[in-house]
């Protein structure tokens, strides 16, 4: 079986700290994987790194078998909510049309069909009827909908996502979990940074327990045991008690 | 046309180009950068002058061209060494500017180029500088120039419009879906500095300023909608040259610093009355969320 | 006063600025940790309109009033873009932006109209915009040095205060230190200093003196203490060379001189700073990635024990 993902002794650094120290793993192809670790265990920088947002200092990563820039079309990523200006002066379509960019190249307009495709994707996330409306009108919640449609509108085979359920209401949890678990049953691949320990089980069938490097990943029911997961946080936290921030 | 047809169409043409570029600038969380490279053009201006002893048009966009994107470039560089953006910002752009001040004071005194006309442009003169064009006859230099500027700025923001918006919107996105944002980011400084030297002539450094940030800033106020916002820029930017103009008349004084007056009560108005964003209108509103 | 050996006025001047870039150097380091270098700009600029509304009232050359007047701009400029900035969508750079270019549009326009009335140079307010030390006289550097004492001296007494509230303002209000009053105090300062440059070094320029000695201080060293002394040595230092140079042709600006004075000594600090210098950032690079090279379990080794 070829891997989607293959990431090896990835290193990084942000301000002169390594946040990222040879981590290696590889992602198998139709899995839903959740990114687990400490405040300031290098999440997101993992993400960053894999996709050449952040410089990496040493290290190889390849996607289905060949560099980044080769497969950049078959790889979606969801940047936190909080990385955009939401008084952007645009509408929730017009957002979820930005996912066909790259497809649609230079120096061409999305067409109607690209409209259609857009629509379709906020039909998918329920989001139908907030399509004209400004983005920084919408809640948490509906925002974070808003990107994930933007996500599936890309079709790509794997998706790259940043805390996608970080301060949303359950009903968008829920629809957001239910679209993820939708890719898997289509045969993409999911890997998401995630931070609640108490919700890994029910939702993930892969976990990555980092904490500057890999502590241990594989099926959820084997990698995510109280000894690993003390092993990632220090032993500062109570298993299965309060989730950490 | 008349003397003052001829102000009054040069003004419009920088309140135009500016009001589009302005746009971009307001919404990449720019302002202050503009403001950088607004003063650092003139650096451009006479390093241009004095390597050519003349004050020709093409010598003097290349020259502020190199000097705008240098500035960028020196900029990320400082920041990338940890200095805070904003404190990269101020130390370039002062002294670049200082070093064009203490140039024309120490080496070009005599020449057309003085410390006044850097400040507050020259636009009086510009009806009398002009040149024979075929078809349409006399017309002054600086209209020609405002003219090939604003067709440039047209070109680029319509033909990429959809690249300038998701670079703006989200750089994440863009890079991973293959748009080069960096690449888009320098483009982008290049507009503003053609912008801002074609300015120049007519209003100087720092009025230059208020043509590129607050008719954007007062169009924001107005609308939802990045194309509207861009329309609404540019024709802020005439009613803010014309109204300025007319003040100027009015009061005699300086046409440049009036029509910077003239964009602050644009936006002030905008900033009290937008059925939108104004702040009448949040009052009377209780809260939009409780709705 | 151009050949070597400066006139007794001259002297003064010399001192005023000297005393002038010291507070500015304390007070930018202050505006470098509130991240507000551009802060400092979009307020010297908005000091002009008043300036000149100053001198229209008076009717001549007060120095007080003038200085009152640039206050009262500076002060509305700072309102406006807190007031802007909490109460519309529009970011804290276009706030900035739009008030620095109206304001010095505005200040422009009424500059033209008093010069056109008294008499350009009647009124010497052309000095203000890049500043012209050698229009002091000896009472205005009394004022000026006078002021900029006072700014020196509630830097110094209140220093660990400053220093808590920049660095941590949260908790700095828990242990009681208020934070309103602290803010107050720190505006007052900024205000003053820019106030106090203006004739000096001009209204364009004066952000300069305040953002760049910091910059070049936090090159040399990462104790907050010495960061403010040296930034303040450097302030002193470009506004002494800067007022000696500019007093080398007549009529030149002061304000740029300054200005560039400042600017060599940042270049100085880039390239050969203590701490961040380029030289030593070189040094360094090349270290590490010797120590990159070096195979993965003697790295452990060394790490020791670092690891989890």
């Amino acid at each position: 079986m070829t891997s989607v993902l293959q990431v090896e002794g990835l290193s990084a650094s942000y301000r002169k700290n390594k946040v990222l120290d040879n981590a290696t793993f590889t992602v198998k192809p139709g899995t839903l994987t959740a990114i687990v670790g400490p405040n300031g265990a290098g999440k997101s920088t993992l993400l960053k790194t894999i996709l050449e947002l952040h410089p990496s200092l040493e290290g190889s990563v390849s996607f289905f078998g060949a560099p980044y820039v080769k497969v950049k079309s078959r790889v979606g990523y969801v940047p936190q909510r909080g990385s955009v200006d939401w008084d952007f002066p645009t509408d929730a379509l017009d957002v979820v049309l930005m996912g066909l960019y790259g497809r649609i190249g230079w120096l061409r307009r999305p067409g109607k069909k690209h409209r259609e495709q857009a629509m379709q994707a906020l039909r998918e996330m329920g989001m139908e009827e907030y399509a004209s409306r400004q983005i920084s009108q919408l809640s948490g919640g509906q925002q974070q909908r808003v990107f994930l449609a933007r996500a599936l509108v890309m079709d790509a085979d794997l998706y790259l996502l940043d805390e996608p359920l970080a301060g949303v209401d359950a009903a968008t949890e829920k629809a957001i979990m239910a679209t993820l678990d939708l890719l898997k049953s289509r045969g993409k691949t999911v890997l998401v940074v995630h931070h609640d320990l108490q919700t890994v089980e029910d939702y993930f069938d892969h976990v990555l327990l980092l904490n500057r490097t890999v502590i241990a990943h594989g099926p959820t029911a084997e990698t995510f045991t109280e000894s690993q997961v003390h092993r990632a946080y220090g032993g500062t936290l109570r298993w299965k008690g309060v989730a950490s921030g | 046309m008349s003397y003052a047809g001829w102000i009054l169409l040069t003004a419009s043409l920088v309140g135009v180009s500016c009001g589009l570029v302005g746009t971009l600038l307001i919404l990449r969380r720019m302002a202050m950068m503009a403001d950088a490279i607004s003063h650092t053009v003139l650096l451009g201006i006479v390093t241009a002058f004095l390597v050519t002893r003349e004050l020709s048009g093409i010598h003097m966009l290349i020259g502020s061209v190199a000097a705008g994107l240098l500035t960028t470039l020196l900029v990320q560089w400082l920041h990338s060494l940890g200095v805070q953006q904003e404190a990269s910002i101020g130390v370039v752009f002062t002294s670049f500017f200082a070093l064009g001040v203490v140039l024309i004071s120490t080496q070009a005194g005599n020449a057309h180029l003085d410390i006044q006309h850097t400040l507050m442009g020259e636009i009086t003169f510009i009806p009398w500088e002009k040149s024979t064009l075929p078809l349409l006859g006399e017309v002054p230099e600086a209209v020609v120039t405002l003219s090939i500027v604003l067709i440039i700025v047209l070109i680029a923001i319509i033909a990429f419009y959809k690249e300038w918006k998701i670079t703006s919107f989200d750089p994440a996105l863009a890079l991973s879906l293959g748009i080069p944002a960096g690449l888009m980011h320098y483009a982008f400084m290049g507009l503003v500095s053609i912008t801002t030297v074609a300015s120049f002539d007519a209003v100087g450094a720092i009025m230059v300023v208020a043509m590129l940030i607050t008719p954007a800033a007062s169009a924001y106020l107005w609308t939802d909608r990045l194309a509207v916002m861009m329309a609404l820029s540019g024709a802020f930017g005439i009613l803010s040259a014309v109204f300025g103009y007319y003040i100027a008349l009015w009061l005699d004084t300086s046409i440049s610093g009036s029509m910077a007056f003239a964009t602050g009560v644009v936006f002030m108005f905008s900033f009290i009355v937008s059925p939108k964003h104004g702040i009448l209108a949040k009052r009377l509103r209780p809260t939009t969320s409780s709705i | 006063m151009m050949i070597a050996g400066l006139s007794h006025n001259a002297q003064w001047v010399l001192l005023g600025t000297l005393i002038l870039g010291t507070a500015a150097g304390i007070i930018g380091c202050f505006a470098y940790w509130k991240r507000q270098s551009l802060m400092s700009d979009a307020l010297s600029h908005a000091s002009l309109p008043g300036v000149i509304i100053g001198f229209a009232l008076v009717g001549s050359k007060n120095l007080p009033v003038m200085l009152a007047g640039a206050a009262a701009g500076a002060l509305l400029g700072a309102l406006l873009i807190h007031w802007i900035r909490s109460s519309s969508r529009i970011k804290e750079d276009a706030a900035m932006g739009i008030v620095l270019s109206v304001f010095f549009g505005f200040g422009i326009m009424l500059l033209t109209m008093v010069n056109r009335m008294a008499g350009a140079a009647q009124s010497g307010l052309d000095s203000f915009i890049f500043g012209q030390a050698a229009s002091m006289v000896q009472r205005d550097v009394w004022l000026m040095s006078g002021l900029a004492l006072l700014v020196l001296i509630v830097s110094i007494v209140a220093f660990k205060e400053w220093k808590l509230f920049l660095f941590d303002s949260a908790f700095a209000k828990g242990l009681g230190l208020s934070g309103r009053l602290m803010n107050a105090l720190y505006m007052f300062c900024l205000v003053l200093v820019i106030v106090v440059g203006i004739q000096a070094v001009g209204v364009i320029l004066m952000a300069a003196l305040l953002i760049t000695p910091a910059v070049s201080a936090r090159y040399w060293t990462d104790s907050f203490g010495r960061m403010v002394i040296l930034s303040a040595v450097f302030g002193g230092v470009s506004g002494a060379v800067g007022t000696v140079l500019s007093a080398y042709g007549s009529g030149w600006p002061t304000g740029p001189f300054i200005v560039l004075s400042a600017a060599a000594l940042f270049v100085i600090s880039l390239a050969f700073g203590a701490r961040k210098g380029i030289v030593i950032q070189a040094v360094q690079q090349h270290r590490l990635r010797k120590e990159l090279m070096k195979p993965k379990h003697e790295r452990r080794a060394a790490e020791g024990g670092n690891a989890i």
